[in-house]
């Protein structure tokens, strides 16, 4: 076939493209994840009995507020790294301020605290089991937002697997504050941190192999 | 200077064809593809000096991709950023099939090369699509040669096929990315 009639084949009949789709898509995506991850969180989990009364305390809100900046920085990068040449703008900033902001808290707290209790502020009573809690809760959403991806067009594959692992590490480490009982900054900052971690290598690593186009 | 100003009169005008094409006007469109594949042309045949014959095998896939992914397109976008990026990425794609054989003779980074050069002189592709056509499975392999080679409307396409109209429209759309990854694979196993 020549280059020409190749064209003609595709202008052919090529009917009009409705805006916004890499926009639809991750809502889709992102909408059916969460429902996973909640449906898994209760299942496997249960929510936290107590959950009205922390609501009360400021704290519960920190945490909740922390992987919640996260995932928004990570869709801002996600959707940016879906499609080609688009510029990373503020998409650094977005991701690095929410950990940089939850360490200084982190800092502070152990700061404060007399030294006998810094350890129960890091540590918590979960910490073995917070980060691969996150990492299971995160694996709905890394599924959907891959196959967002894939119908897009990523071209720096490693980096944009990543995102979409940070994405659903976040929307993973969100869910799982309805469980997690502990309500300590260090902790926050070191055993969410990493949980949101796991998916965000897998992602890397998966992300030259499966989103080629 | 003279480069520059040839660089943003060809984004202005392949932008405004492209956009026009994506809200169904399909000459506008083909006229796009057209005058893009002439820069792609030059673009990739100034990159890949060493592998002279399969120019013409990438322009096609490049435009395929463009194709397949022009939903991908943001209107306050510029074009030759968005173009650039995927050139590249096909561009690296073959470099990496063909590891070792071929090494980049120019840097990839400069953005505006992509509309700076132009060349409508087409080689002959060495893969032909029509080949790699018919080994898509019917559901793909029918909408595409009823619409997209012979002209049918979805309607009479229906009609030939006995296929219905939202399969013909998804067929044609799921074919077009399975061509390309026909041609991925099919470059691999070489």
């Amino acid at each position: 076939m020549k280059t020409d009639e190749l064209i003609s084949m595709l202008a052919s009949g090529a009917e009009a493209i409705v805006p916004g789709a890499p926009r639809r898509r991750y809502a889709t995506a992102l909408s059916w994840g969460a429902l996973g991850a909640l449906v898994l969180m209760a299942l496997m989990l249960g929510v936290r009995p107590d959950l009205a009364e922390a609501a009360r305390l400021p704290m519960f809100w920190v945490k909740l507020a922390f992987p919640s900046a996260l995932l928004a920085g990570a869709l801002l990068a996600a959707v940016r790294l879906s499609r080609p040449g688009a510029r990373s703008g503020a998409t650094p900033v977005a991701i690095a301020a929410p950990v940089v902001a939850i360490w200084l808290l982190a800092a502070v707290s152990l700061l404060a605290a007399a030294p006998g209790e810094r350890e129960n502020l890091l540590f918590g009573a979960t910490w073995a089991a917070c980060p691969f809690n996150i990492a299971i809760l995160s694996a709905p959403v890394f599924a959907v937002v891959l196959w967002a991806m894939k119908g897009l067009a990523p071209t720096r594959l490693a980096l944009a697997g990543a995102a979409a692992g940070l994405l659903s590490g976040a929307t993973g480490a969100v869910v799982y504050t309805l469980h997690c009982p502990e309500m300590a900054a260090p902790f926050l900052a070191v055993w969410y941190l990493l949980g949101m971690l796991i998916p965000t290598t897998i992602g890397a690593a998966l992300g030259p192999r499966v989103l080629r186009w | 200077m003279e480069k520059e100003g040839g660089v943003n009169a060809a984004e202005n005008r392949l932008r405004d064809l492209l956009v026009r094409g994506l809200a169904g006007e399909a000459p506008a469109y083909h006229a796009f593809l057209k005058e893009l594949s002439a820069h792609l042309r030059a673009f990739l045949r100034g990159r890949l000096t060493r592998l002279p014959d399969e120019v013409e095998d990438l322009v096609q896939e490049t435009l395929l991709a463009i194709h397949n992914q022009r939903h991908t397109y943001d209107a306050g976008q510029p074009l030759t950023a968005w173009v650039h990026a995927i050139a590249r990425y096909k561009l690296i794609d073959l470099l990496r099939r063909r590891a070792g054989r071929d090494a980049l003779t120019d840097p990839l980074d400069d953005e505006l090369a992509v509309f700076a050069v132009s060349d409508t002189d087409a080689a002959d592709a060495r893969r032909d699509l029509a080949v790699l056509l018919e080994r898509l499975p019917e559901r793909h392999r029918l909408p595409i040669v009823h619409m997209k080679l012979e002209g049918l409307s979805v309607t009479e396409t229906a009609r030939v096929t006995g296929m219905s109209e939202s399969a013909i429209k998804v067929g044609v759309h799921r074919g077009l990315k399975a061509l390309a990854a026909l041609i991925r694979e099919n470059d691999e196993d070489r």
